[in-house]
Protein backbone atom coordinates (compact mmCIF):
# COMPACT_ATOMS: atom_id res chain seq x y z
CA UNK A 1 0.00 0.00 0.00
CA UNK A 2 1.51 3.39 -0.64
CA UNK A 3 1.78 5.85 0.95
CA UNK A 4 2.41 3.62 4.15
CA UNK A 5 -0.31 3.05 5.98
CA UNK A 6 -0.39 5.47 9.21
CA UNK A 7 -0.89 2.68 11.84
CA UNK A 8 2.75 2.37 11.03
CA UNK A 9 4.10 5.50 12.55
CA UNK A 10 3.78 6.84 16.13
CA UNK A 11 0.50 7.71 18.40
CA UNK A 12 1.63 11.60 17.83
CA UNK A 13 1.87 11.17 13.84
CA UNK A 14 -1.29 9.57 13.94
CA UNK A 15 -2.82 11.97 16.14
CA UNK A 16 -1.73 14.42 13.78
CA UNK A 17 -3.08 13.11 10.78
CA UNK A 18 -6.78 12.62 12.07
CA UNK A 19 -6.57 15.83 13.38
CA UNK A 20 -5.13 17.11 9.86
CA UNK A 21 -7.76 14.79 8.15
CA UNK A 22 -10.75 16.43 10.05
CA UNK A 23 -9.76 20.07 9.47
CA UNK A 24 -9.39 19.33 5.22
CA UNK A 25 -12.93 17.44 5.23
CA UNK A 26 -14.30 20.68 7.31
CA UNK A 27 -12.73 23.49 4.94
CA UNK A 28 -13.65 21.49 1.99
CA UNK A 29 -17.23 21.05 2.84
CA UNK A 30 -17.24 24.57 3.98
CA UNK A 31 -18.39 26.19 1.28
CA UNK A 32 -21.58 23.55 1.66
CA UNK A 33 -22.02 23.76 5.02
CA UNK A 34 -22.47 27.77 4.72
CA UNK A 35 -25.08 27.13 1.75
CA UNK A 36 -27.19 24.82 4.19
CA UNK A 37 -26.71 27.28 7.14
CA UNK A 38 -27.95 29.78 5.46
CA UNK A 39 -31.02 28.11 3.53
CA UNK A 40 -32.40 28.00 7.31
CA UNK A 41 -31.93 31.14 8.45
CA UNK A 42 -34.32 34.15 8.92
CA UNK A 43 -34.38 36.66 6.60
CA UNK A 44 -34.14 39.00 9.84
CA UNK A 45 -30.36 37.29 10.23
CA UNK A 46 -29.84 37.92 6.41
CA UNK A 47 -30.36 41.78 6.56
CA UNK A 48 -28.25 41.87 9.41
CA UNK A 49 -25.62 40.28 7.33
CA UNK A 50 -25.32 37.21 9.81
CA UNK A 51 -23.90 34.42 7.90
CA UNK A 52 -21.84 32.38 10.03
CA UNK A 53 -23.17 31.94 13.46
CA UNK A 54 -25.27 29.32 14.14
CA UNK A 55 -28.70 30.63 13.59
CA UNK A 56 -31.04 30.67 17.01
CA UNK A 57 -34.03 31.12 15.41
CA UNK A 58 -34.07 29.00 12.09
CA UNK A 59 -36.75 29.43 9.49
CA UNK A 60 -36.35 25.35 7.66
CA UNK A 61 -40.26 25.21 7.02
CA UNK A 62 -41.09 28.51 5.99
CA UNK A 63 -38.24 29.17 3.67
CA UNK A 64 -38.74 25.53 2.04
CA UNK A 65 -42.35 26.48 1.70
CA UNK A 66 -41.81 30.09 0.15
CA UNK A 67 -39.56 28.80 -2.46
CA UNK A 68 -42.14 25.90 -2.83
CA UNK A 69 -45.63 28.80 -3.08
CA UNK A 70 -43.84 31.72 -4.60
CA UNK A 71 -40.98 30.21 -6.60
CA UNK A 72 -42.55 27.40 -8.69
CA UNK A 73 -39.90 25.48 -7.13
CA UNK A 74 -42.21 22.44 -7.05
CA UNK A 75 -43.21 22.82 -10.67
CA UNK A 76 -39.12 23.21 -11.48
CA UNK A 77 -38.31 20.30 -9.42
CA UNK A 78 -41.13 18.04 -11.64
CA UNK A 79 -40.09 19.07 -14.50
CA UNK A 80 -36.64 18.10 -14.22
CA UNK A 81 -37.88 14.48 -12.83
CA UNK A 82 -40.13 14.28 -15.50
CA UNK A 83 -36.94 15.06 -18.33
CA UNK A 84 -34.65 12.77 -16.01
CA UNK A 85 -36.13 9.12 -15.50
CA UNK A 86 -37.18 8.66 -19.31
CA UNK A 87 -34.24 9.75 -20.65
CA UNK A 88 -32.15 7.30 -18.39
CA UNK A 89 -33.90 4.85 -19.18
CA UNK A 90 -34.39 5.10 -22.89
CA UNK A 91 -30.45 5.52 -23.21
CA UNK A 92 -30.11 2.42 -21.20
CA UNK A 93 -32.35 0.37 -23.34
CA UNK A 94 -31.12 1.86 -26.66
CA UNK A 95 -27.36 1.78 -25.77
CA UNK A 96 -27.23 -2.04 -24.37
CA UNK A 97 -28.73 -2.85 -27.96
CA UNK A 98 -26.10 -1.35 -29.56
CA UNK A 99 -23.81 -2.25 -27.94
CA UNK A 100 -24.33 -6.13 -27.78
CA UNK A 101 -24.25 -5.90 -31.27
CA UNK A 102 -21.28 -3.66 -31.62
CA UNK A 103 -19.43 -6.22 -29.49
CA UNK A 104 -20.80 -9.44 -30.72
CA UNK A 105 -21.82 -8.97 -34.41
CA UNK A 106 -19.28 -8.97 -36.82
CA UNK A 107 -20.27 -6.87 -40.05
CA UNK A 108 -18.39 -4.07 -41.91
CA UNK A 109 -19.46 -0.78 -40.42
CA UNK A 110 -19.22 -1.75 -36.97
CA UNK A 111 -15.63 -0.32 -36.29
CA UNK A 112 -16.57 2.47 -38.23
CA UNK A 113 -20.02 3.03 -35.90
CA UNK A 114 -18.29 2.49 -32.46
CA UNK A 115 -15.99 5.34 -33.63
CA UNK A 116 -18.65 7.28 -34.16
CA UNK A 117 -20.21 6.87 -31.31
CA UNK A 118 -17.30 7.61 -28.95
CA UNK A 119 -16.34 10.84 -31.03
CA UNK A 120 -19.90 11.77 -30.18
CA UNK A 121 -18.96 12.48 -26.90
CA UNK A 122 -16.24 14.84 -27.63
CA UNK A 123 -18.33 17.41 -29.75
CA UNK A 124 -18.72 20.89 -27.97
CA UNK A 125 -22.61 21.64 -27.80
CA UNK A 126 -22.25 24.86 -29.47
CA UNK A 127 -21.67 22.94 -33.23
CA UNK A 128 -24.73 20.97 -32.48
CA UNK A 129 -26.53 24.26 -30.93
CA UNK A 130 -27.92 26.08 -34.00
CA UNK A 131 -29.52 22.86 -35.93
CA UNK A 132 -30.77 21.05 -33.06
CA UNK A 133 -32.36 23.93 -32.00
CA UNK A 134 -33.88 24.36 -35.18
CA UNK A 135 -34.81 20.32 -35.71
CA UNK A 136 -36.95 20.68 -32.52
CA UNK A 137 -38.70 23.92 -33.81
CA UNK A 138 -39.36 22.43 -37.21
CA UNK A 139 -40.65 18.58 -35.37
CA UNK A 140 -42.76 20.82 -33.05
CA UNK A 141 -41.01 19.31 -30.09
CA UNK A 142 -39.22 22.85 -29.22
CA UNK A 143 -40.16 23.97 -25.41
CA UNK A 144 -41.50 20.31 -24.39
CA UNK A 145 -40.14 17.70 -22.24
CA UNK A 146 -39.75 15.55 -25.33
CA UNK A 147 -37.83 17.32 -27.03
CA UNK A 148 -35.42 17.70 -24.37
CA UNK A 149 -35.59 13.84 -23.58
CA UNK A 150 -35.03 12.64 -27.36
CA UNK A 151 -32.13 15.06 -27.72
CA UNK A 152 -30.86 13.82 -24.35
CA UNK A 153 -30.72 10.31 -25.37
CA UNK A 154 -29.36 10.46 -28.68
CA UNK A 155 -26.13 12.61 -27.23
CA UNK A 156 -25.86 10.43 -24.28
CA UNK A 157 -26.18 6.98 -26.29
CA UNK A 158 -22.86 7.70 -27.86
CA UNK A 159 -21.11 7.41 -24.22
CA UNK A 160 -23.38 4.63 -22.88
CA UNK A 161 -22.59 2.44 -25.82
CA UNK A 162 -18.71 3.08 -26.20
CA UNK A 163 -18.92 1.73 -21.91
CA UNK A 164 -21.12 -1.07 -22.86
CA UNK A 165 -20.22 -2.22 -25.82
CA UNK A 166 -16.22 -3.05 -23.93
CA UNK A 167 -17.84 -4.51 -21.06
CA UNK A 168 -19.74 -6.93 -23.03
CA UNK A 169 -16.70 -7.96 -24.92
CA UNK A 170 -14.66 -8.61 -21.69
CA UNK A 171 -17.95 -11.05 -21.47
CA UNK A 172 -16.73 -14.82 -22.33
CA UNK A 173 -18.13 -15.57 -25.78
CA UNK A 174 -19.01 -19.06 -25.62
CA UNK A 175 -21.91 -18.08 -23.67
CA UNK A 176 -23.55 -16.63 -26.51
CA UNK A 177 -22.13 -19.29 -29.32
CA UNK A 178 -23.59 -22.04 -26.83
CA UNK A 179 -26.71 -20.00 -26.68
CA UNK A 180 -26.46 -19.74 -30.52
CA UNK A 181 -25.97 -23.41 -30.79
CA UNK A 182 -29.16 -24.30 -28.79
CA UNK A 183 -31.05 -22.49 -31.32
CA UNK A 184 -32.23 -19.36 -28.96
CA UNK A 185 -32.29 -15.80 -31.38
CA UNK A 186 -30.33 -12.96 -30.77
CA UNK A 187 -33.14 -11.20 -29.26
CA UNK A 188 -33.25 -14.01 -27.03
CA UNK A 189 -29.23 -13.92 -26.15
CA UNK A 190 -29.52 -10.45 -25.48
CA UNK A 191 -32.81 -10.50 -23.32
CA UNK A 192 -32.20 -13.59 -21.37
CA UNK A 193 -28.40 -13.69 -20.91
CA UNK A 194 -26.95 -10.48 -21.76
CA UNK A 195 -28.83 -7.90 -20.04
CA UNK A 196 -28.55 -10.14 -16.78
CA UNK A 197 -25.27 -10.00 -16.76
CA UNK A 198 -24.98 -5.92 -17.34
CA UNK A 199 -26.47 -5.30 -14.39
CA UNK A 200 -24.26 -4.18 -12.53
CA UNK A 201 -23.01 -1.75 -15.41
CA UNK A 202 -26.29 -0.93 -16.31
CA UNK A 203 -26.65 0.37 -12.53
CA UNK A 204 -23.01 2.26 -12.46
CA UNK A 205 -24.36 4.15 -16.08
CA UNK A 206 -28.00 5.12 -14.67
CA UNK A 207 -26.80 6.91 -11.69
CA UNK A 208 -23.91 9.05 -13.76
CA UNK A 209 -27.02 9.65 -16.37
CA UNK A 210 -29.00 10.75 -13.90
CA UNK A 211 -26.51 12.98 -12.36
CA UNK A 212 -25.83 14.29 -15.98
CA UNK A 213 -29.37 14.58 -17.28
CA UNK A 214 -30.72 15.98 -14.15
CA UNK A 215 -26.99 18.92 -13.63
CA UNK A 216 -28.07 19.78 -17.65
CA UNK A 217 -27.86 23.62 -17.67
CA UNK A 218 -27.01 24.18 -21.54
CA UNK A 219 -29.36 22.35 -23.23
CA UNK A 220 -32.23 23.26 -21.23
CA UNK A 221 -31.13 27.14 -21.87
CA UNK A 222 -31.23 26.44 -25.45
CA UNK A 223 -34.55 24.04 -26.15
CA UNK A 224 -37.11 25.46 -23.11
CA UNK A 225 -38.77 28.81 -22.96
CA UNK A 226 -41.34 28.58 -20.54
CA UNK A 227 -41.74 27.55 -16.82
CA UNK A 228 -43.87 24.49 -17.37
CA UNK A 229 -41.09 22.70 -19.18
CA UNK A 230 -37.78 24.47 -17.66
CA UNK A 231 -35.61 21.96 -14.95
CA UNK A 232 -34.73 23.06 -11.52
CA UNK A 233 -31.13 24.47 -12.83
CA UNK A 234 -32.99 26.79 -15.32
CA UNK A 235 -35.31 27.51 -12.57
CA UNK A 236 -32.58 28.78 -9.58
CA UNK A 237 -30.49 30.66 -11.85
CA UNK A 238 -33.80 32.65 -12.87
CA UNK A 239 -35.03 32.64 -9.32
CA UNK A 240 -31.59 34.56 -8.45
CA UNK A 241 -32.63 37.61 -10.72
CA UNK A 242 -36.14 37.65 -8.88
CA UNK A 243 -34.61 36.88 -5.69
CA UNK A 244 -31.68 39.33 -5.66
CA UNK A 245 -31.13 39.98 -1.50
CA UNK A 246 -32.95 37.14 -0.30
CA UNK A 247 -30.06 34.62 -0.30
CA UNK A 248 -31.81 32.48 2.82
CA UNK A 249 -34.54 31.44 -0.24
CA UNK A 250 -31.79 31.33 -3.06
CA UNK A 251 -29.58 28.70 -0.85
CA UNK A 252 -32.71 26.75 -0.09
CA UNK A 253 -33.80 26.45 -4.08
CA UNK A 254 -29.86 25.31 -4.12
CA UNK A 255 -30.30 22.58 -1.30
CA UNK A 256 -33.28 21.30 -3.16
CA UNK A 257 -31.81 21.47 -6.70
CA UNK A 258 -28.60 19.90 -5.54
CA UNK A 259 -30.34 17.23 -3.42
CA UNK A 260 -31.32 14.17 -6.06
CA UNK A 261 -28.00 13.70 -7.57
CA UNK A 262 -26.37 13.67 -3.79
CA UNK A 263 -29.07 11.04 -2.46
CA UNK A 264 -28.47 9.16 -5.65
CA UNK A 265 -24.75 9.19 -5.19
CA UNK A 266 -24.85 7.73 -1.55
CA UNK A 267 -27.55 5.68 -1.91
CA UNK A 268 -25.40 3.95 -4.90
CA UNK A 269 -21.82 4.84 -4.30
CA UNK A 270 -20.31 1.53 -5.69
CA UNK A 271 -22.01 1.89 -8.34
CA UNK A 272 -21.29 5.47 -8.77
CA UNK A 273 -17.41 5.10 -8.45
CA UNK A 274 -17.46 1.84 -10.85
CA UNK A 275 -19.19 4.30 -13.67
CA UNK A 276 -17.10 6.97 -13.30
CA UNK A 277 -13.56 5.14 -12.82
CA UNK A 278 -14.37 2.25 -15.92
CA UNK A 279 -11.26 2.28 -17.83
CA UNK A 280 -9.12 3.71 -14.39
CA UNK A 281 -7.93 0.68 -13.45
CA UNK A 282 -6.80 -0.80 -16.27
CA UNK A 283 -6.16 0.57 -19.86
CA UNK B 1 -34.84 -22.94 -42.13
CA UNK B 2 -37.75 -20.25 -42.26
CA UNK B 3 -35.77 -16.65 -44.08
CA UNK B 4 -35.16 -15.21 -41.01
CA UNK B 5 -33.34 -18.49 -39.55
CA UNK B 6 -31.20 -18.04 -41.97
CA UNK B 7 -30.58 -14.17 -41.96
CA UNK B 8 -31.08 -13.71 -38.54
CA UNK B 9 -27.11 -13.34 -37.48
CA UNK B 10 -26.75 -10.30 -40.93
CA UNK B 11 -30.35 -8.79 -39.91
CA UNK B 12 -29.53 -8.57 -35.99
CA UNK B 13 -26.91 -5.94 -36.27
CA UNK B 14 -29.18 -3.78 -38.07
CA UNK B 15 -32.09 -4.32 -36.12
CA UNK B 16 -29.82 -3.26 -32.72
CA UNK B 17 -28.19 -0.40 -34.14
CA UNK B 18 -30.91 1.34 -36.13
CA UNK B 19 -32.70 2.84 -33.20
CA UNK B 20 -29.25 4.21 -31.40
CA UNK B 21 -27.64 4.84 -34.63
CA UNK B 22 -30.54 7.25 -36.58
CA UNK B 23 -31.27 9.36 -33.40
CA UNK B 24 -27.18 9.84 -33.62
CA UNK B 25 -27.30 10.55 -37.06
CA UNK B 26 -30.14 13.07 -36.29
CA UNK B 27 -29.32 14.70 -33.36
CA UNK B 28 -25.20 14.72 -33.35
CA UNK B 29 -23.95 13.83 -37.14
CA UNK B 30 -26.50 16.01 -38.78
CA UNK B 31 -26.07 19.03 -36.84
CA UNK B 32 -22.15 19.01 -37.52
CA UNK B 33 -22.76 19.11 -41.04
CA UNK B 34 -25.09 21.33 -40.91
CA UNK B 35 -23.47 23.77 -38.61
CA UNK B 36 -20.47 23.64 -40.98
CA UNK B 37 -22.72 24.72 -43.64
CA UNK B 38 -24.45 27.31 -42.09
CA UNK B 39 -21.13 28.99 -41.32
CA UNK B 40 -20.67 30.50 -44.44
CA UNK B 41 -23.84 31.53 -44.38
CA UNK B 42 -25.50 35.06 -43.26
CA UNK B 43 -28.45 34.46 -41.40
CA UNK B 44 -30.72 36.07 -38.62
CA UNK B 45 -32.28 32.50 -37.66
CA UNK B 46 -35.62 32.94 -38.92
CA UNK B 47 -37.32 31.24 -41.95
CA UNK B 48 -33.98 29.81 -43.87
CA UNK B 49 -36.20 28.54 -46.81
CA UNK B 50 -38.00 32.00 -47.50
CA UNK B 51 -37.20 32.26 -51.35
CA UNK B 52 -37.00 35.68 -53.77
CA UNK B 53 -39.30 35.76 -56.68
CA UNK B 54 -35.64 34.83 -58.38
CA UNK B 55 -35.18 31.46 -56.61
CA UNK B 56 -32.43 32.44 -54.60
CA UNK B 57 -32.83 32.06 -50.61
CA UNK B 58 -34.21 35.58 -49.15
CA UNK B 59 -32.54 34.98 -45.10
CA UNK B 60 -29.63 32.64 -45.67
CA UNK B 61 -27.25 34.35 -47.93
CA UNK B 62 -23.91 32.79 -49.27
CA UNK B 63 -21.24 34.65 -47.78
CA UNK B 64 -17.76 32.57 -48.13
CA UNK B 65 -15.62 32.89 -45.43
CA UNK B 66 -16.33 36.17 -44.67
CA UNK B 67 -18.22 35.10 -41.15
CA UNK B 68 -14.04 33.69 -40.28
CA UNK B 69 -12.24 36.55 -41.82
CA UNK B 70 -14.18 38.89 -39.89
CA UNK B 71 -13.43 37.10 -36.72
CA UNK B 72 -9.98 36.96 -37.09
CA UNK B 73 -9.94 40.08 -37.93
CA UNK B 74 -11.70 43.12 -36.95
CA UNK B 75 -13.18 40.85 -33.50
CA UNK B 76 -11.16 41.90 -30.79
CA UNK B 77 -13.64 39.46 -28.20
CA UNK B 78 -12.97 36.66 -29.99
CA UNK B 79 -9.09 36.54 -28.88
CA UNK B 80 -10.30 37.74 -25.77
CA UNK B 81 -12.30 34.32 -25.63
CA UNK B 82 -9.42 32.11 -26.91
CA UNK B 83 -6.94 33.52 -24.58
CA UNK B 84 -9.56 32.92 -22.12
CA UNK B 85 -10.11 29.25 -23.49
CA UNK B 86 -6.33 28.42 -23.32
CA UNK B 87 -6.56 29.63 -19.67
CA UNK B 88 -9.27 27.02 -19.03
CA UNK B 89 -7.26 24.39 -20.70
CA UNK B 90 -3.83 25.26 -18.65
CA UNK B 91 -5.26 25.69 -15.54
CA UNK B 92 -7.95 23.47 -15.03
CA UNK B 93 -4.96 20.47 -15.46
CA UNK B 94 -3.86 21.62 -11.79
CA UNK B 95 -6.95 19.53 -10.62
CA UNK B 96 -5.21 16.76 -11.64
CA UNK B 97 -2.03 17.16 -9.13
CA UNK B 98 -4.33 18.47 -6.61
CA UNK B 99 -6.66 15.49 -6.94
CA UNK B 100 -3.88 13.42 -6.46
CA UNK B 101 -1.94 14.92 -3.31
CA UNK B 102 -5.87 14.70 -1.98
CA UNK B 103 -6.10 10.73 -2.85
CA UNK B 104 -2.44 10.05 -1.66
CA UNK B 105 -3.87 11.90 1.59
CA UNK B 106 -6.96 9.63 1.99
CA UNK B 107 -5.57 6.67 1.08
CA UNK B 108 -5.46 5.28 4.31
CA UNK B 109 -7.54 2.43 6.09
CA UNK B 110 -8.90 4.04 8.95
CA UNK B 111 -12.08 3.63 11.27
CA UNK B 112 -14.71 5.34 9.01
CA UNK B 113 -12.42 6.15 6.80
CA UNK B 114 -14.98 5.27 3.88
CA UNK B 115 -17.66 7.76 4.77
CA UNK B 116 -14.82 10.18 5.19
CA UNK B 117 -14.33 9.52 1.22
CA UNK B 118 -17.69 9.81 0.23
CA UNK B 119 -17.37 13.47 1.77
CA UNK B 120 -14.76 14.30 -0.38
CA UNK B 121 -16.45 12.56 -3.35
CA UNK B 122 -19.84 13.96 -3.44
CA UNK B 123 -19.17 17.94 -4.81
CA UNK B 124 -18.79 16.23 -8.07
CA UNK B 125 -22.45 15.32 -8.70
CA UNK B 126 -23.34 19.28 -7.43
CA UNK B 127 -24.47 20.82 -10.48
CA UNK B 128 -22.99 24.10 -12.14
CA UNK B 129 -26.05 26.14 -11.28
CA UNK B 130 -25.15 25.60 -6.98
CA UNK B 131 -21.50 25.59 -7.47
CA UNK B 132 -22.07 28.96 -8.80
CA UNK B 133 -24.20 30.22 -6.40
CA UNK B 134 -22.00 29.55 -3.95
CA UNK B 135 -18.76 31.01 -5.35
CA UNK B 136 -20.50 34.03 -6.34
CA UNK B 137 -20.97 34.65 -2.50
CA UNK B 138 -17.93 33.13 -1.12
CA UNK B 139 -16.45 36.28 -3.92
CA UNK B 140 -18.81 39.16 -2.96
CA UNK B 141 -16.69 42.00 -1.54
CA UNK B 142 -19.72 42.89 0.58
CA UNK B 143 -20.81 40.01 2.69
CA UNK B 144 -18.26 37.12 1.04
CA UNK B 145 -16.06 34.46 2.95
CA UNK B 146 -13.36 35.86 1.19
CA UNK B 147 -13.51 39.21 1.97
CA UNK B 148 -14.34 37.99 5.50
CA UNK B 149 -10.66 36.06 5.22
CA UNK B 150 -8.72 39.38 3.80
CA UNK B 151 -9.90 41.62 6.63
CA UNK B 152 -8.50 38.79 9.68
CA UNK B 153 -5.32 39.58 7.74
CA UNK B 154 -6.04 43.62 7.56
CA UNK B 155 -6.70 43.53 3.65
CA UNK B 156 -9.04 45.15 1.93
CA UNK B 157 -11.91 42.91 0.06
CA UNK B 158 -10.71 41.65 -3.52
CA UNK B 159 -13.99 42.01 -6.27
CA UNK B 160 -12.84 39.14 -7.83
CA UNK B 161 -15.55 38.59 -10.09
CA UNK B 162 -16.10 42.33 -11.18
CA UNK B 163 -12.07 42.60 -11.64
CA UNK B 164 -10.91 42.15 -15.69
CA UNK B 165 -8.16 40.35 -14.77
CA UNK B 166 -9.18 38.25 -11.92
CA UNK B 167 -12.55 37.25 -12.96
CA UNK B 168 -11.94 34.19 -15.45
CA UNK B 169 -9.33 32.77 -12.99
CA UNK B 170 -12.18 33.26 -10.16
CA UNK B 171 -14.44 31.08 -12.20
CA UNK B 172 -11.72 28.30 -12.80
CA UNK B 173 -11.58 28.04 -9.46
CA UNK B 174 -14.65 27.45 -8.74
CA UNK B 175 -14.11 24.58 -11.48
CA UNK B 176 -11.98 23.34 -9.46
CA UNK B 177 -14.24 22.07 -6.50
CA UNK B 178 -16.20 19.06 -8.28
CA UNK B 179 -13.01 18.71 -11.01
CA UNK B 180 -10.77 17.77 -7.90
CA UNK B 181 -13.49 15.49 -6.14
CA UNK B 182 -13.20 14.05 -9.70
CA UNK B 183 -9.87 13.19 -10.17
CA UNK B 184 -9.76 12.28 -6.97
CA UNK B 185 -12.08 9.45 -7.26
CA UNK B 186 -10.03 8.03 -9.93
CA UNK B 187 -6.81 8.50 -8.49
CA UNK B 188 -8.19 6.86 -5.21
CA UNK B 189 -9.43 3.59 -7.50
CA UNK B 190 -6.31 4.09 -9.10
CA UNK B 191 -3.98 3.40 -6.01
CA UNK B 192 -6.43 0.74 -4.40
CA UNK B 193 -4.57 -1.30 -7.48
CA UNK B 194 -0.98 -0.75 -7.50
CA UNK B 195 1.04 -3.34 -7.49
CA UNK B 196 1.91 -4.24 -3.65
CA UNK B 197 4.82 -6.71 -4.64
CA UNK B 198 6.24 -3.51 -6.46
CA UNK B 199 5.76 -1.01 -3.72
CA UNK B 200 7.43 -3.55 -1.13
CA UNK B 201 10.08 -4.48 -3.68
CA UNK B 202 10.78 -0.28 -3.56
CA UNK B 203 11.06 -0.44 -0.05
CA UNK B 204 13.42 -3.07 0.02
CA UNK B 205 15.52 -0.69 -2.94
CA UNK B 206 15.34 1.78 -0.33
CA UNK B 207 13.30 4.12 -2.20
CA UNK B 208 10.75 5.86 -0.23
CA UNK B 209 8.41 9.05 -0.25
CA UNK B 210 8.98 10.90 -3.62
CA UNK B 211 10.90 8.74 -5.14
CA UNK B 212 8.89 6.00 -4.99
CA UNK B 213 5.65 8.49 -5.63
CA UNK B 214 7.78 9.34 -9.05
CA UNK B 215 9.07 6.44 -10.15
CA UNK B 216 6.94 3.46 -8.87
CA UNK B 217 3.62 5.00 -8.05
CA UNK B 218 3.12 7.39 -10.80
CA UNK B 219 3.72 5.35 -14.10
CA UNK B 220 0.92 2.73 -12.16
CA UNK B 221 -1.18 5.35 -12.45
CA UNK B 222 -0.90 6.10 -16.07
CA UNK B 223 -4.75 4.95 -17.01
CA UNK B 224 -6.13 7.20 -14.14
CA UNK B 225 -3.91 10.27 -15.44
CA UNK B 226 -5.39 9.51 -19.08
CA UNK B 227 -8.46 9.39 -17.90
CA UNK B 228 -8.61 12.41 -15.91
CA UNK B 229 -6.33 14.59 -18.51
CA UNK B 230 -9.39 13.10 -21.51
CA UNK B 231 -12.00 14.34 -19.01
CA UNK B 232 -10.48 17.93 -17.81
CA UNK B 233 -9.94 19.03 -21.02
CA UNK B 234 -12.96 18.11 -22.86
CA UNK B 235 -14.74 20.21 -19.73
CA UNK B 236 -12.47 22.59 -20.29
CA UNK B 237 -12.96 23.34 -23.62
CA UNK B 238 -16.84 22.82 -22.86
CA UNK B 239 -16.99 25.36 -20.00
CA UNK B 240 -20.20 27.50 -20.36
CA UNK B 241 -22.14 26.87 -17.06
CA UNK B 242 -20.70 28.37 -14.64
CA UNK B 243 -19.09 31.41 -16.74
CA UNK B 244 -23.02 31.99 -17.45
CA UNK B 245 -24.02 31.84 -13.92
CA UNK B 246 -21.58 33.49 -11.87
CA UNK B 247 -20.73 36.54 -14.89
CA UNK B 248 -22.85 36.30 -17.57
CA UNK B 249 -19.35 37.05 -19.95
CA UNK B 250 -18.44 39.91 -18.06
CA UNK B 251 -16.90 42.09 -17.00
CA UNK B 252 -16.86 43.85 -20.24
CA UNK B 253 -16.88 40.13 -22.04
CA UNK B 254 -13.67 39.75 -20.39
CA UNK B 255 -14.30 36.16 -18.87
CA UNK B 256 -15.98 35.21 -22.72
CA UNK B 257 -14.92 31.76 -23.61
CA UNK B 258 -16.09 30.68 -27.27
CA UNK B 259 -18.62 28.51 -25.85
CA UNK B 260 -19.88 31.62 -24.68
CA UNK B 261 -19.45 33.73 -27.36
CA UNK B 262 -20.78 31.70 -29.75
CA UNK B 263 -24.07 31.26 -27.23
CA UNK B 264 -24.42 34.90 -27.33
CA UNK B 265 -24.03 35.88 -31.41
CA UNK B 266 -26.07 33.46 -32.40
CA UNK B 267 -29.24 34.03 -29.20
CA UNK B 268 -28.87 37.09 -28.75
CA UNK B 269 -27.05 39.36 -31.83
CA UNK B 270 -28.76 36.75 -34.18
CA UNK B 271 -26.07 36.27 -36.22
CA UNK B 272 -26.44 32.17 -36.69
CA UNK B 273 -23.97 32.01 -39.42
CA UNK B 274 -21.58 33.78 -37.43
CA UNK B 275 -22.06 31.68 -34.36
CA UNK B 276 -22.07 28.78 -36.15
CA UNK B 277 -17.95 29.61 -37.33
CA UNK B 278 -16.92 30.12 -34.01
CA UNK B 279 -18.89 26.89 -33.52
CA UNK B 280 -16.54 25.03 -36.39
CA UNK B 281 -13.62 26.92 -34.91
CA UNK B 282 -14.24 24.95 -30.99
CA UNK B 283 -14.98 21.49 -32.96
CA UNK B 284 -11.75 21.96 -35.02
CA UNK B 285 -9.74 22.83 -31.83
CA UNK B 286 -11.47 19.83 -30.07
CA UNK B 287 -11.22 17.34 -33.07
CA UNK B 288 -7.60 17.78 -33.27
CA UNK B 289 -7.68 16.22 -29.52
CA UNK B 290 -10.05 13.63 -30.81
CA UNK B 291 -8.31 12.68 -33.91
CA UNK B 292 -5.16 11.84 -31.12
CA UNK B 293 -7.65 9.73 -28.51
CA UNK B 294 -9.13 7.60 -31.52
CA UNK B 295 -5.98 7.29 -32.98
CA UNK B 296 -4.67 5.42 -29.88
CA UNK B 297 -7.63 3.70 -29.10
CA UNK B 298 -7.55 2.59 -32.66
CA UNK B 299 -4.13 0.95 -32.87
CA UNK B 300 -5.08 -1.03 -29.17
CA UNK B 301 -7.98 -2.38 -30.76
CA UNK B 302 -5.39 -3.44 -33.96
CA UNK B 303 -2.96 -4.46 -31.18
CA UNK B 304 -5.56 -7.06 -29.88
CA UNK B 305 -6.59 -8.82 -32.99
Amino acid sequence: MFPTPIQNYSLTTNIIYRILLGVTLFIWLLPLIAVMLTSIRTFEDILVGDYWSWPEETAIISNYTAIFESGKMSRFFLNSVIITLPTVFGTLFLSSMAGYSLAVHKFKLNLLLFCMFIAGNFVPFQILMIPVRMLTIDLGIYNSHFGLIIFHIAFQTGFCTFFLRNFIKELPFELIEAARADGASEWLIYRKIILPLLTPSLAALGVLEFTFIWNDYFWALILTQGDNVKPITIGLDMLRGQWVATYNLIAAGSVLAALPPVIMFFAMQRHFIMGLTFGAVKG
Amino acid sequence: MSFWERNQLKLAPFLFLTPAVSLFLLFVIYPIIDSIWVSFHDWSGVARYALNEDGTYKNFKWVGFQNYIDLFTYDDEFYVSLLNNLKWFIFSLLAIPLGLLLALFLNQNIFGMRYIKSFFYFPFVINAVVIGVIFSWFYNPKYGSLAYLLNIFGLDPIPVLSDEVLATYGIIAASFFPGIAYTMILYITGLTSVSKEMVEAGRIDGASGLTMLWHIIIPQLRPATLIAVVVTIVGALRSFDLIAVMTLGGPWGSTKVLAYKMYEEALFNFRMGYGAAIAVILFLLMSIYIAWFLYRLFKQEKGEK
